[in-house]
């Protein structure tokens, strides 16, 4: 056992936290990105959604103990900001059962990784488009604009309060054998159901929000789904190389410009 | 210009929203730009600007340290632009979503920015950081929180301040119908939603498929209405 391992107390299998105290790192989660940086990323925001857990290490906030552990969980970490819970919850498992610091060191540092790439592929790529778009099929089936403003706002956020809250019970009761949980299959396999959903939604969203944005004209309705799709393929042709809200900037701008000056 | 500083709260609610707190995406551009509309008097106009928008930033994925449009600040200026111009109405739409685009192409710049800034602040406090103090560590994210609602604050102040004269002229010297306008407004946003549709979801397997047959279910919902 290392000198540092020595220090802290053994082991406890079932450290126990308030539910006030697992409010506040739940609320603290939600700004996690509050000091995201390019030096440490969301690092600060991980030791700030702790430090409400960490005041509970014996003898309280001023003990070494204590100032070490918020210096350990303050250094730098990146993960997708919802899922960084998954970290937040094991690391208040593994700070407060006394586990040596070098295994939470190199937990910190392996768990990174595996929390970035699904929630990109979960949240960033796949929910957040598919509500995206489910709210503009409801704008074009002639939603009112507070039903499609609730339609997005309450289906993205059951999925994102969801996971947040998962992600904190599932590393407070896995620890730092958490990892496992990454194979959920809600997370193995949900980003390829939702990319498949998704898809199915774009091909309904886009004509039938166009169409109700254009009006009853059918033959400008036609004109500017045939151009979309020509300049879509065109955008796909040269993916990487144009941005396409740029290239929207660019025509709207142009067009602007003509309609005033003509 | 009244509604300058409540808009410019509202901006700056919903631009802290797009990465710091709490990301539950109310600063997407179908969510600001109507709020906006409606906090305008226009709830109708601003939900069009916003419908458009979302067509857009659906190309634009707001993965980790990429520089992306900064929306929720940019969508309340454009929201708010279109909807008090409505009485113009042939040109507000392409003008709204005009405003919001260029409004986030800065936006990106500024929490660039913001980011430098977290960091010089972090390094500012390295010691008192890597000693562990409380202090340091909380002082550090209420002031990055801070910075960015002001940030977004000043962005949606100076933005409105600027766009909504130049907006208002333009929209009084327009030629083009409403129709032709929306269209080509449209038009060019369904592009990219299209081809951001293609970048996301390709991957899948089968995906083209199945957004062949969505647009299938789309066009013929459209055809027999």
């Amino acid at each position: 056992m290392t000198a540092a391992a020595r220090s802290y107390p053994a082991p406890d299998p079932t450290p126990r936290v308030s539910a006030l105290t697992w409010l506040s790192v739940f609320v603290r989660t939600l700004a996690i990105q509050g000091s995201w940086n390019y030096e440490t990323l969301l690092g600060n925001g991980v030791g700030f959604a702790l430090e409400p857990v960490l005041r509970q290490l014996p003898g309280g906030i001023h003990t070494d103990a204590f100032k070490s552990a918020m210096a350990r969980e303050s250094a730098y970490f990146n993960a997708h900001p919802y899922l960084a819970s998954v970290a937040v919850g094991a690391l208040a498992r593994a700070e407060l059962s006394g586990v040596p610091p070098e295994r939470i060191e190199r937990f910190r540092t392996a768990i990174c990784g595996p929390l970035g790439s699904v929630g990109d592929r979960l949240v960033w790529a796949g929910w957040l488009p598919l509500s995206s778009l489910v709210a503009l099929v409801a704008f074009g089936l002639g939603a009112q604009p507070l039903a499609v403003v609730l339609t997005f706002i309450l289906m993205y956020n059951v999925g994102h309060f969801g996971l947040r809250i998962w992600g904190l019970y599932v590393g407070w009761t896995r620890g730092l054998a958490v990892a496992s949980a990454l194979g959920n299959p809600v997370l193995r396999n949900g980003p390829a159901y939702i990319a498949r959903a998704a898809a199915a939604v774009a091909g309904i969203a886009i004509p039938l929000a166009a169409a109700r944005v254009v009006g009853s004209d059918g033959l400008l309705l036609d004109g500017a789904l045939a151009s979309a799709a020509l300049i879509a393929v065109g955008l796909v042709r040269v993916h990487g190389r144009v941005e396409g809200w740029k290239l929207v900037l660019v025509l709207i701008a142009v067009f602007a410009l003509v309609s005033v000056i003509r | 210009m009244r509604e300058l500083l409540p808009l410019s709260l509202l901006g700056g609610i919903l631009g802290l929203d797009v990465v710091c707190f709490p990301q539950m995406m109310i600063s997407r551009p179908l969510v600001g730009a109507t709020v906006a509309g409606a906090f305008v008097g226009d709830t109708i106009t601003g939900l069009l600007v916003g419908v458009t928008l979302e067509l857009i930033a659906l190309a634009t994925l707001p993965f980790g340290a990429s520089r992306y449009p900064e929306w929720g600040s940019a969508a309340v200026v454009g929201g708010a632009i279109a909807a008090a111009l409505r009485t113009q109405a042939a040109g507000s739409i392409t003008v709204g979503v005009l405003a919001t685009l260029a409004t986030a192409w800065v936006g990106g710049w500024t929490l660039v920015k913001l980011r430098q800034w977290n960091a010089w602040l972090a390094g500012r406090k390295r010691g008192a950081l890597e000693a562990g103090a409380r202090g340091a560590v909380v002082g550090l994210q209420l002031g990055g929180l801070t910075s960015d609602l002001l940030r977004a604050m000043a962005l949606t102040a100076l933005a409105y301040g600027l766009l909504f004269p130049v907006s208002n002229a333009a929209v009084h010297l327009w030629t083009f119908s409403q129709p032709l306008s929306r269209a080509v407004t449209v038009g060019a946003a369904s592009a990219v939603a299209a081809a951001a549709a293609w970048t996301i979801f390709h991957s899948a397997r089968g995906a083209r498929w199945y957004f062949a047959g969505g647009l299938v279910i789309g066009l013929l919902i459209l055809a027999f209405r």
